[in-house]
C-alpha cells in the first residue's frame, strides 16, 4: 500500500482544529490549490433534510468522486457547488460554501456568474434540440461571442478535448438529437467545456451508457482532469477507483425515533485509501459489499 | 486567453473572484412582460363586464324590472327579454337533447369499438364539423335546409293537431326557419367539442377497470354502463354544460335559421328569436334605449355563460385530476 | 351404482338473448351516431362545393362587390377577401404574442401558484364566451371612441383568439423536458435566455400548429366584425381606419338576401371560407407532423 503525501506547500487555507474528526479524517495530499471548502452544510428540500452537516475541501486538477447509496445526498451536495437546487422551490442551503475563497452563497452572488465557471454533465444526455454545432456553440454565444471564425475555433477545440471532433466533423450541422447515448454525452461535455469552466461537475455521467461509451467517458475524465478540476458522483465503485483521486463517502443516516432519513458524508480521503483502507465501518461494508 | 473567458470576466469582474451580480435587466423586464400578458385575460374579462353594463345602463334604469318583460317592441319603447331568454333556453335545449347522445355515442365508439387506426379518421371527420364556421352553417341553413324541413314540419304538425301532449309542442303554426331548426344546426355545431371532451374523460377511465369487468365476463354494452358510465359522468356532465354554453351563445347560425320573431310559444315548429340573433340582426340599427337593451341582452348572455362555463370547467378539471390519481 | 354422467361441455357461445342484443343495440346505436354526423357534414360540404364551385374563379375572387345585388354572375368578393385576409392577419399579429408571452408566464414562471392556476382556469373558461360578447367589447371600449375600422374588427377578434393560443401553447411548453432547461441553466443562461433559446425552440412546432388553428377559427367569425368593421361593399386596403368587410360578413349579409344573384355570390364565398379553413387546419397538421418534437 502506497503512503498517502503529505503535505507539501502552504498553498492550503489552514484548517481550524475541529474538523478533525474520528469519522471524517482528512488525509492531506494536495496537488494545488483548494477549490471548493465546504464548512457545516446541510440543505433542506422545503422540510426535509436532505444532508447533514457536510465538510470537505476539493482540490485543483482533481477528480473527487462521491460515492454511496440513494438518498445518501451526493447529487445534492453536486447540484449545490453551482447552484442548480436554486431552481428547486424550497431548496435552502447553510453553512458555508466557498469557491476559489468566495461565499458561493453570498447575498450579492450571481448564480448564473457561478455556473459559467462551474458546469455540470447529467446522467441522462441532454442535447439540445439543435444541431451539433449549435449545441457547443451554445455557451459561448449566451457569453456575447458572435463572430463566426471565434465560434467554429470554439467548436472544434471542444469537440476535439472531448473526442467527438473526429466522429462528427462532417455533420456538425445535424441535430444533436441524433447522436447516440455515448456521443450525446460526449457531446454534452463539449458543449460544457466550450465556455471554459473552471470545474466540471459530473452526475452519474455514465450509468445511462453503454460499457464501451463508459470507458471513453472515463478516459475522457482523467484527460480533462489536467486542465479542469472534476467532482463526479457515481453509482459504479469500480469507476471510482478507476478514475479519481479522491473520493467522498455518503451514507443515509435513518433516525427511527423520528422516521427521517438525511444524508451525511462518512468519510473522506485518498482514493486508494477509502478502498483500501477504510477508517469508518460504514465505509467498509460499502466498498467491500460491492467489490465482495 | 480566448475571448470566451475575457468577455466572461468582463460581465462578472475579475477572476476568481467577480461571482458578484444582480439579475439582468432584460431578465426581470421579461419576467414582468410574461407576467403583465397572463394578466391580460382577466384584465380583459372584467372590462368586458364593466364597459358592456355601463353601456347598458340605461335599459336597466329606464326598465328596472320591466328588463324581464315579455314583450320587445322598440316601436313601441318596450324592451322586455324574456322572449329571448326563453328562445336561448328552447334552442340550446333542443340542440343538447339531440347532440349528447350522439356525441356520448361517438365517444364510446372511438374509445370501446374502434380499433386504433380507424379511430384516426373518425376524429378528423369530427374535426371536420367544427372547422365549418358558423356564418356557413347559417347559409346552408336557411338557403337549403329550411326550405326542405319545412315540408316535414307541415307534415307532423298536422298529424299531431288535436294530440295532447304532442300537438301542444309540434303543432301549427311551422316554419322553416324555427326554434327547432335553430336547434339542429346548434346540434350540429356544438357536437365536436363535447365528443371531445367526452372521450378526454372517458379515456380516463383505467384499464385495469375495463378488463376487470371483460374478465367477468361481461358483454361491452354491461362493462361501458357499469364501469366507463360510473367513473366518467362527472366528467361528462361537464362536458355536456360546455356544449350547453356553446349552444347559447352560438350567434350567427342562430341569428340566420330562428326565424327572427320575438315571441314566447310552445311551439316549436314556430319562428322565434334567441338572445345572440337579435342582436346581431337589430344592433346595427338601435340607438338610445333600445340599443343599450341590447347591450343588456349582451350582458346577460355574457353572465350566463361564464358562470355555465365555470362550474362546467371546474367540474371537467376536477373529474380528469381525480383520474390522473393528482 | 354409480351414474356415469357426461362430461360437462364449456359453453363458449356468445351470451345468448337479452343480453346479446342489448350489446348489439347499444353498438349500432354508436355506429349510428357517427352516421348520423356525416350525413348533416356531407351534405353541407357538397352544397358549398356544388354551389360554389361554378361561381369561383379568379376574378371572383378579385372583382369588387357589385353595388347592385341583384343580378348574377356580376362581380365577385374582392373587398372580402382582402378583408379577411388583411384583419385576419393584424388579428394574428396582436394575440400570438401576447398569448405565448401569457402561456411562458404560466409554464416557466407561475408553475402552481395559485396565480398562474386561476388565469389558466379564466383562459378556459373564456374560450366558451360568445364571439358576440367581444365584438360588443370592442364596440363599447374602441368603436365608440375611434369609429369602425378594420383594427377594430382585428382586436375583437384578438380577444377570441388570446385564450386559444394561451391555451395550446401551455401544453406545448409542458411537454418541453425539464432535462433541456437544466442544461441551458448550467451553462449559466439566465431564465428568461433559457426560456428564448431553448424552450421556445423547442416548443415551435406544436405553438405554431396551435396558432394556425386559432387563426382558422378566426377567419371563420362573424358575429365579432358585425360592430367593429361596418360590413361596406368597398374594398379597404387600409386596416387601420376606415370600415371595412370580410368573407363571413358578406356571407352573412347575402344569406339574407332573396336574390339569386347575392346568394350565389354567397355559396362562393362560403367555399372560399371553407377552403382558407380548411388549408389552415391541414398546415396545423403538416406542422404538427414534422416540426412538433414533444407530441402528446
Amino acid at each position: 500500500m502506497e503512503q498517502p503525501e503529505q503535505n507539501v506547500a502552504q498553498t492550503e487555507m489552514p484548517k481550524p482544529a475541529a474538523l478533525q474528526d474520528a469519522g471524517r479524517r482528512e488525509f492531506a495530499a494536495p496537488s494545488g490549490q483548494l477549490i471548493f471548502e465546504v464548512r457545516n452544510v446541510s440543505i433542506w428540500y422545503s422540510a426535509f433534510k436532505a444532508v447533514t452537516d457536510v465538510t470537505m475541501n476539493v482540490h485543483e486538477n482533481e477528480i473527487t468522486a462521491f460515492i454511496g447509496s440513494s438518498g445518501s445526498g451526493k447529487s445534492t451536495v453536486l447540484r449545490s457547488f453551482n447552484r442548480m437546487n436554486d431552481l428547486v422551490p424550497g431548496a435552502r442551503l447553510e453553512g458555508e460554501m466557498s469557491y476559489r475563497g468566495e461565499q458561493l452563497y453570498a447575498r450579492e452572488v450571481s448564480p448564473i456568474a457561478v455556473r459559467r465557471r462551474i458546469g455540470m454533465v447529467f446522467q441522462k444526455p441532454n442535447p439540445f434540440p439543435k444541431s451539433i454545432y449549435d449545441n457547443v456553440a451554445y455557451g459561448p454565444r449566451i457569453n456575447g461571442e458572435r463572430k463566426k471564425g471565434q465560434l467554429d475555433e470554439i467548436v472544434e477545440n471542444s469537440l476535439r478535448k472531448a473526442a467527438l471532433w473526429d466522429e462528427v466533423k462532417n455533420r456538425l450541422n445535424t441535430s444533436g438529437l441524433s447522436l447516440s447515448g455515448g456521443q450525446a454525452q460526449r457531446l454534452c461535455i463539449a458543449r460544457t467545456i466550450a465556455v471554459e469552466p473552471d470545474v466540471v461537475l459530473m452526475d452519474e455521467p455514465a450509468s445511462a451508457l453503454d460499457p464501451i461509451a463508459t470507458g471513453a467517458i472515463e478516459d475522457l475524465m482523467k484527460e480533462l482532469k489536467q486542465q479542469y478540476t472534476i467532482i463526479v458522483v457515481t453509482h459504479n465503485m469500480q469507476q471510482a477507483t478507476r478514475v479519481s483521486d479522491r473520493t467522498a463517502f455518503f451514507y443515509v443516516l435513518t433516525d427511527t425515533k423520528s422516521d427521517t432519513r438525511t444524508g451525511v458524508l462518512v468519510e473522506y480521503g485518498p482514493t486508494e485509501q477509502i478502498f483500501q483502507d477504510p477508517r469508518d465501518d460504514r465505509t467498509k461494508a460499502y466498498v467491500t459489499g460491492r467489490m465482495g | 486567453m480566448s475571448a470566451v473567458t475575457q468577455a466572461d470576466q468582463a460581465a462578472a469582474g475579475s477572476a476568481p473572484g467577480g461571482l458578484v451580480g444582480r439579475r439582468g435587466l432584460g431578465d426581470r423586464s421579461f419576467q414582468w412582460l410574461a407576467l403583465g400578458c397572463g394578466l391580460l385575460v382577466l384584465v380583459i374579462l372584467v372590462l368586458i363586464a364593466v364597459t358592456t353594463t355601463q353601456q347598458a345602463s340605461s335599459w336597466f334604469t329606464t326598465e328596472g324590472w320591466g328588463i324581464f318583460g315579455t314583450k320587445w317592441i322598440p316601436a313601441e319603447n318596450k324592451f322586455g327579454a324574456t322572449p329571448f331568454i326563453y328562445g336561448t333556453a328552447v334552442t340550446a335545449i333542443i340542440a343538447l337533447v339531440m347532440a349528447v347522445p350522439v356525441s356520448i355515442g361517438i365517444a364510446l365508439l372511438l374509445t370501446e369499438v374502434v380499433p386504433y387506426r380507424l379511430a384516426r379518421p373518425i376524429v378528423y371527420v369530427v374535426d371536420l364539423l367544427a372547422v365549418v364556421p358558423s356564418v356557413v352553417w347559417g347559409l346552408w341553413g336557411i338557403l337549403v335546409f329550411a326550405p326542405w324541413i319545412q315540408h316535414i314540419y307541415a307534415h307532423i304538425a298536422s298529424a299531431v293537431t288535436g294530440v295532447p301532449v304532442l300537438g301542444f309542442f309540434f303543432g301549427t303554426p311551422t316554419s322553416g326557419a324555427s326554434f327547432f331548426t335553430a336547434g339542429i344546426i346548434l346540434a350540429f355545431m356544438i357536437t365536436p367539442i363535447v365528443t371531445s371532451l367526452s372521450r378526454e374523460v372517458i379515456a380516463t377511465v383505467p384499464a385495469v377497470d375495463r378488463e376487470g369487468a371483460y374478465a367477468l365476463g361481461a358483454t361491452r354494452w354491461e362493462m361501458i354502463r357499469g364501469v366507463v358510465w360510473p367513473h366518467s359522468q362527472g366528467g361528462v356532465v361537464g362536458a355536456i354544460l360546455l356544449g350547453l354554453g356553446r349552444a347559447m351563445g352560438e350567434t350567427i347560425a342562430a341569428a340566420l335559421v330562428i326565424g327572427s320573431s320575438p315571441v314566447i310559444t310552445s311551439r316549436l315548429f314556430s319562428t322565434g328569436y334567441n338572445m345572440p340573433a337579435v342582436i346581431a340582426n337589430q344592433f346595427g340599427e338601435a340607438t338610445g334605449v333600445f340599443r343599450a337593451g341590447l347591450m343588456g341582452l349582451g350582458v346577460l348572455l355574457f353572465a350566463f355563460t361564464i358562470v355555465i362555463n365555470i362550474i362546467a370547467r371546474a367540474i371537467v378539471d376536477r373529474s380528469a385530476r381525480r383520474k390522473r390519481g393528482a | 351404482m354409480a351414474v356415469a354422467t357426461e362430461p360437462r361441455r364449456a359453453d363458449l357461445r356468445e351470451p345468448a338473448g337479452w343480453r346479446r342484443t342489448k350489446n348489439r343495440i347499444a353498438t349500432t346505436a354508436m355506429v349510428v351516431s357517427f352516421v348520423v354526423v356525416i350525413i348533416p357534414l356531407g351534405f353541407v360540404l357538397y352544397t358549398v362545393i356544388a354551389k360554389g364551385a361554378s361561381i369561383i374563379s379568379w376574378s371572383f375572387l378579385t372583382s369588387p362587390i357589385p353595388v347592385n345585388v341583384a343580378p348574377a354572375n356580376v362581380g365577385g368578393m374582392g373587398p372580402a377577401v382582402l378583408g379577411t385576409l388583411e384583419i385576419t392577419a393584424l388579428a394574428t399579429v396582436i394575440a400570438v404574442p401576447l398569448g405565448v408571452l401569457g402561456a411562458i408566464y404560466l409554464n416557466e414562471y407561475g408553475g402552481k401558484n395559485w396565480l398562474s392556476r386561476f388565469i389558466g382556469f379564466m383562459a378556459d373558461v373564456m374560450t366558451g364566451v360568445p364571439s358576440i360578447i367581444m365584438g360588443l367589447f370592442i364596440f363599447s371600449i374602441w368603436v365608440l371612441r375611434f369609429h369602425y375600422s378594420g383594427l377594430a374588427g382585428a382586436l375583437a377578434l384578438a380577444c377570441l383568439m388570446l385564450p386559444i393560443v394561451i391555451r395550446s401553447t401551455d401544453e406545448m411548453l409542458k411537454l418541453v423536458p425539464n432535462s433541456l432547461r437544466e442544461g441551458s441553466y448550467a451553462l449559466g443562461a439566465s431564465k428568461s435566455r433559457v426560456t428564448l433559446t431553448v424552450v421556445l425552440p423547442a416548443a415551435l412546432g406544436g405553438i405554431v400548429s396551435g396558432a394556425l388553428l386559432a387563426v382558422a377559427r378566426a377567419a371563420g367569425e362573424t358575429a365579432p366584425l358585425l360592430f367593429t368593421i361596418l360590413t361596406v361593399a368597398t374594398a379597404n386596403a387600409n386596416v387601420f381606419s376606415g370600415p371595412n368587410t370580410s368573407l363571413p360578413s358578406q356571407i352573412f349579409v347575402n344569406a339574407s338576401s332573396p336574390y339569386t344573384g347575392a346568394q350565389a355570390r354567397g355559396w362562393g364565398a362560403a367555399l372560399t371560407l371553407i377552403a382558407i379553413a380548411f388549408i389552415l387546419m391541414i398546415a396545423a397538421r403538416l406542422v404538427t407532423a414534422r416540426f412538433a418534437r414533444y407530441q402528446r
